[in-house]
């Protein structure tokens, strides 16, 4: 069996790294380290030495020039101790069947970066956004998830639905045009969309999508599955008592079946 | 060359931010507008043309996907009509820029540039259409920038109408840039020559607040011979230099040194005849319970590190140990509430951070009074209306607290119309430290002689100079733009990332935070650990040339910690600082000298005796006189409105600013990030009833739990406010059992907001205001030790007054008390939501006619005699017999009866479940003084210690045995029909649907 090392990646706003890390834990990884970016340009720490990397949420650079803006430039932009470029660590990194998985801020990172949905296999080629909210406003809620079954993403197999809170104000998803929108959808790599909790169906209705996004898309995969990004945060949903309805008795499955999911598969190779 | 980039929504991107815009002209102002169209602006300094073509070409500081960007002027969006105004905001010279800065350090990045070549100035462009048939003049345009959009005290704005946009559109590129040449002007301050008005107009002049009697200390700490003749040694003059006589200005501020709480007061009790002397209200009173608790607890005791460290410590469990500090960031609120607010949340997250050797930040708490965000009518000069400063005070929050990666657990708002002169902002922070580090206690540090004195975190400016001393006077209609500081949540996070690592390597001694009275307080306190310091100014990083030496040493600069460095860690610590970009410079070091050294360079900025420093000021000496003000008790009106008015009453009482749901503000706080939330501030079925407190999981993988609770009454000020104070520290701790908290480990925060309590031409009513202080002590001392609930930290904030335009507005007197308690299983925490038919309603606690502040008394515009009393011990009583019942699982909701008393905590409930229930109100053990209490005083009454529970019917004999013998009644159940039923001995008195109730409670913040 594979061994899953887990990096969690931290520094420059970065603040859910500990849940992140807790909820590899949770799910079985070998190893969930919490690391700084400067480590890793440093090369204290080597992506090569990892098969599962997570972005967890935060506020990279305080969400100046648009969340995760300008820590995409920093991956794009930077090089390490070793003189190697961080955009080539990365994509050896996929190259190779890690997985990663990007929440809420590391989500905007991802799409940002262009590692999502990347259409035709184009990695870091900018082809969504993640804008304001229609309320412009950041809001803290938790909502209803409806998994794609078509969708080609590991951390969701076997899922029908998820109860996770969203705590964001950039959440609403931007297509550069109509047609990377139709192919998002053609090519089943919209996985998580927001649902009304009674009905089950994928909603447009505010508050139980809390932020506009179209088709009440929530997270999104690449044409691999490896890729998940998601607005919400499944990390925070780690104990029983996490759940709003946990004194209600309310029934519900952790957020960490995500991680689950991602350990398993890694094992499996 | 200064170049400007222009950013713009693409036109099938949807301008969410501008439409909030509009409706906030709207809403606010009364203003139609159409449409606001935003554009970012950039104006960039360092970079030639060529360089910013390339930028907007990559997207460097835009989204290609959301965004067009364009050098010097973006085109108005295809097919769009040109806007009636256009209307520029940008930072006056000086104020920090978080997104400029970003943007620089994106633009160096990119082009492998040195960030310090580089300069760029955000400003944001609302482009605004008007309605049709209702067009903007200037006047209104100019309104709508100084009322809404802009601060003047650190913005400027442009406005240019369509004709002149057509004629020249765009605007001239501005630099914010602070001009001025490097200085190392040291001056003196002929105090030798002063007589005793020139001294007093001096410290007025320059913002010093010093008393006469301080000023003759000073002179006469200068004119000893002894003193003379070091000075002389040293090449320092004979007279105070600047710098010292702002060093001793800062650290004897009342906001720094407390002397109003350290004064001795003379107390005469007019309405005893009794007369005490009371040697520092702080020592006896505070400390004083403190010390009690204590010895009492002995082996048990959980206190660890109390009132001397920058937050309070407790045990928390086998490896960790929690901490709290509560701030007030007032006055800076009031004159910039987005800055003052931002500043008072990431300020105070530095408290947890500089205690013991570091803290880990768990989660704030904030509470804020303001006055009616509703008023109307003309404001005094310089105040901002109460809905902008609600609005800045819960978005500067919000961006410190999001930001900052803290959850925001707890809080609450209190409306009172004399919080339109000083709205208070308190923000508050637990931490947590391992019990050991590095073999060391972790609450526990102390510069070593011969550690370097290291500076980390952001850059100095002018930001926030005599903010100490400014704070401790009132606010005027001059009062200085300087205090204001706007925070970096970012800044201080990445520091904050790097001190917990560099803790964790051992690389320091100690730590404390700059705030009040930057280097000069922090370095001045850490100094007492070894004796003295020599700090070198010249070598402080700045944001800008132009500061004088003194300037350097007081400026309040944000997001900086102080920290004693070995010299043998220093390459470590500064390379590893490197590493994580943050900014890290030795200053100096910590000496045995006995004397607060500072100099320029070569130059001699200051020399001050450490002893003289710190111990040098002066006592006060003050009286207070308590005399009972007169509430006729005899004109008190039996409350009784006829049966059929009773709903619509709830109905009402359920939308009062002191009652509604808060629920539009709670969402925009994160208040469940490091995934360890166990009690959310909102509750329920719908997630919309209220909870009592929060219960926290710190670490992920223990089951035990902090819990955060508050207390606040200033309603009760006017008739006492020992009961005031009692009422605050009861209503915090029964909030804290209300979720599960156990009575038994509990500590406090005590922090006093006052109106000016010393008597003089300004305050005639000083003698007053002294005893409404020294009574809500002796409250403080008598409930503290009571309920065994020692205060480990606590703050005061003394002059909450405004005067201007001829008019004085001073704050009632408010004290928060916040609990802060520990749970060992928080899988025992209980919510306030009814949870299924069929549960009895328990009502424990007496209710008597207590209606004096009361919001009943309020809505049916009455006043009531009588202000709600604590039996502590019958509290203690409850309170502990109720955790028992809620740890052996027999409790299924819990909550606390506060503001609007019995009826309101039922219809709380009752939404918080989307459940009925019928309940009979002859059930409510009510001791009657003075004749039976009418329906409705019964259901509004606010006495204290209460609190609702239901209980599984068939758990109800074992939870009625634990409350044998105590007031404890049944007073109906839980029913399935979603409707409350509220009778009188069975006859009707109300019957409302839930989801009404609901829609009540949440009507009056539907923004």
């Amino acid at each position: 069996m594979a061994q899953v090392n887990t990096l969690v990646i931290t520094g420059y706003g970065t603040n859910s790294h500990e849940e992140s890390a807790h909820a590899a834990r949770l799910a079985g990884a070998d190893r969930a380290d919490v690391v700084h970016f400067a480590d890793i340009v440093a090369r204290r720490t080597r992506i090569e030495d990892y098969n599962f990397i997570v972005f967890p949420g935060g506020f990279l650079d305080g969400d100046d020039l648009g969340a995760a803006h300008a820590a995409a430039q920093r991956w794009l932009h930077l090089s390490d101790a070793d003189g190697q470029s961080l955009l080539d660590r990365l994509k050896e990194f996929i190259g190779r069947g890690g997985l990663a998985l990007g929440i809420c801020n590391g989500f905007q990172l991802l799409v940002k970066l262009g590692l999502l949905p990347a259409l035709d296999g184009k990695y870091f080629e900018r082809q969504v956004s993640l804008g304001h909210n229609d309320s412009a406003r950041y809001e803290d809620r938790w909502v209803t998830l409806k998994v794609n079954p078509q969708s080609p993403c590991v951390f969701t197999r076997g899922i029908d639905t998820l109860y996770v809170p969203v705590r964001h104000g950039e959440g609403k998803l931007v297509p550069l045009d109509d047609e990377v929108m139709r192919r998002l959808v053609a090519e089943n790599l919209v996985t998580l969309q927001y649902a009304h909790p009674e009905t089950g169906a994928v909603t447009m209705e505010y508050p139980w999508n809390p932020n506009g996004s179209p088709l009440g898309i929530a997270g999104l995969t690449d044409p691999t599955g490896r890729i998940l990004g998601l607005m919400p945060h499944p990390e925070a949903f780690n104990h029983p008592t996490n759940h709003p309805g946990w004194t209600r008795g309310e029934p519900a499955t952790l957020g960490t079946v995500l991680f689950e999911n991602a350990v398993r598969h890694l094992r499996g190779q | 060359m200064l170049r400007r980039i222009e950013v713009g929504l693409r036109p099938q991107v949807t301008d969410t931010v501008g439409r909030n815009v509009a409706a906030k002209i709207r809403a606010s102002l009364g203003l139609n507008v159409e449409s606001v169209r935003l554009v970012r602006v950039f104006t960039v300094d360092g970079l030639s043309g060529d360089d910013l073509a390339r930028m907007v070409a990559q997207g460097v500081l835009h989204d290609p996907v959301l965004q067009d960007a364009a050098l010097d002027l973006l085109p108005a969006p295809q097919g769009a009509a040109p806007a009636d105004w256009v209307l520029e905001v940008g930072f006056r010279p000086g104020v920090t820029d978080n997104e400029g800065r970003t943007a620089r350090d994106t633009l160096a990045l990119v082009l492998n540039a040195d960030r310090r070549s580089i300069a760029v100035y955000t400003s944001a462009q609302f482009h605004v259409t008007c309605a049709k048939d209702a067009p903007l003049s200037r006047a209104d345009m100019e309104h709508i920038a100084r009322d809404l959009l802009a601060n003047e005290l650190i913005q400027r704005f442009m406005l240019k109408s369509r004709d002149e946009w057509a004629a020249e559109p765009g605007f001239v590129p501005q630099a914010a840039q602070v001009t001025g040449a490097s200085s190392d002007e040291v001056a003196i301050i002929p105090l030798s020559s002063m007589d005793d008005a020139a001294m007093l107009a001096f410290s007025r002049e320059n913002t010093l607040a010093l008393s006469l009697e301080e000023l003759h200390a000073i002179r006469a700490y200068y004119a000893d011979p002894a003193v003379r003749q070091d000075r002389a040694a040293l090449g320092l003059p004979a007279d105070p230099t600047d710098a010292e006589i702002e060093v001793l200005a800062q650290t004897w501020s009342e906001h720094c040194k407390h002397k109003i709480f350290s004064a001795r007061i003379d107390y005469e009790n007019r309405e005893t005849g009794r007369r005490e002397v009371v040697d520092s209200l702080y020592k006896t009173y505070i400390q004083g319970s403190t010390k009690t608790i204590r010895q009492r607890l002995g082996e048990r005791d959980f206190c660890r590190s109390v009132f001397k460290d920058n937050a309070g410590v407790i045990a928390f469990n086998d490896t960790h140990d929690v901490c709290i500090k509560v701030e007030t960031h007032n006055s800076p609120s009031a004159l910039d509430p987005y800055g003052g607010a931002l500043t008072g949340i990431v300020g105070v997250n530095r408290d947890p951070m500089g205690t013991g050797l570091g803290a880990e930040l768990l989660c704030n708490t904030d509470v804020f009074c303001f006055a009616s965000p509703f008023h109307e009518g003309e404001l005094p000069p310089r105040l901002l209306h109460p809905r902008r400063v609600m609005e800045g005070v819960r978005e500067g929050v919000e961006h410190g607290g999001n930001k900052s990666g803290i959850p925001t657990v707890n809080g609450s708002i209190v409306f009172d119309e004399r919080y339109l002169g000083k709205p208070l902002v308190y923000c508050g922070t637990v931490g947590m430290l391992p019990k050991e580090i590095h073999g060391r206690p972790g609450w526990y540090k102390k510069a070593l002689p011969g550690d370097v004195i290291v500076m980390a975190g952001g850059r100095i400016g002018k930001d926030g100079i005599h903010g100490a001393t400014f704070s401790s006077e009132e606010l005027h209609e001059g009062s200085p733009a300087t205090a204001v500081q706007i925070g970096d949540p970012i800044t201080q996070r990445k520091m904050y990332d790097c001190i917990m690592r560099a803790r964790d390597m051992g690389l320091y001694n100690a730590i404390t935070d700059n705030g009040a009275g930057g280097l000069s307080s922090s370095v001045g306190e850490m100094a007492q650990d070894t004796g003295g310091c020599r700090l070198d100014l010249s070598r402080a990083p700045l944001k800008y040339d132009g500061l004088r030496p003194w300037e350097i040493l007081l400026s309040e600069a944000q997001e900086r910690m102080t920290l004693a460095v070995p010299p043998e860690k220093l390459d470590a610590f500064l390379a590893l600082a490197r590493e994580m970009d943050v900014e890290l410079t030795p200053l100096g070091e910590f000496t045995e000298s006995g004397r607060f050294h500072v100099v320029y360079g070569d130059r001699q900025v200051a020399c001050l005796d450490m002893d003289f420093l710190h111990d040098g000021v002066p006592q006060m000496q003050l009286s207070a006189v308590w005399e009972r003000p007169a509430f006729a008790p005899e004109c008190e009106c039996r409350l009784n409105p006829a049966p059929a008015e009773q709903g619509p009453l709830l109905h009402a009482m359920l939308g009062r600013l002191n009652i509604c749901s808060k629920e539009y503000l709670i969402r925009q706080y994160d208040h469940e990030v490091k995934g360890g939330s166990v009690v959310k501030p909102l509750v329920g079925v719908k997630r919309d009833g209220p909870a009592d407190a929060a219960v926290v999981r710190p670490l992920l993988g223990s089951q035990a739990g902090i819990v955060l609770s508050h207390g606040i009454c200033p309603k009760f000020s006017d008739y006492d406010t020992y009961w005031m104070m009692a009422n605050a520290i009861d209503e915090a701790v029964r909030n804290a059992v209300a979720v599960g908290g156990d009575p038994d480990r509990m500590a406090g925060t005590d922090n006093f907001c006052w109106c000016d309590p010393v008597q003089s031409e300004k305050t005639p009513d000083g003698q007053y205001k002294l005893a409404q202080l020294v009574r809500a002590n002796q409250a403080l001392a008598h409930f503290c030790l009571a309920y065994g609930v020692p205060c480990v930290s606590g703050k005061d904030s003394m002059k909450n007054d405004y005067f201007g335009g001829g008019v004085k507005i001073s704050i009632p007197p408010t004290v928060l008390y916040s609990v802060l308690g520990v749970m060992d299983d928080v899988n025992r925490a209980v919510t306030s939501d009814f949870k299924r038919p069929g549960d009895k309603v328990y009502l424990l606690g007496d209710t008597f006619r207590e209606l004096g502040g009361s919001e009943i008394a309020d809505q049916l515009n009455t006043v009531g005699a009588h202000v709600p009393q604590v039996d502590a011990l019958a509290a203690m009583d409850r309170y502990r017999a109720l955790h028992g019942a809620i740890n052996a699982g027999l409790v299924t909701a819990c909550h606390d009866l506060s503001d609007g008393g019995l009826a309101v905590a039922l219809a709380e409930m009752a939404v918080g479940g989307r459940l009925g229930a019928r309940c009979d109100i002859a059930a409510v053990p009510a001791p009657s003084h003075g004749g039976a209490m009418t329906p409705t005083e019964l259901l509004y009454s606010e006495s204290a210690s209460r609190l609702l529970v239901t209980v599984k019917p068939e758990n109800a004999a074992a939870f009625e045995a634990r409350f044998a013998g105590s007031a404890c009644a049944c007073i109906g159940e839980v029913t399935s029909d979603a409707t409350l039923t509220v009778t009188a001995a069975g006859a009707p008195l109300l019957a409302e649907g839930v989801e009404g109730l609901a829609r009540s409670f949440k009507a009056t913040f539907d923004w």
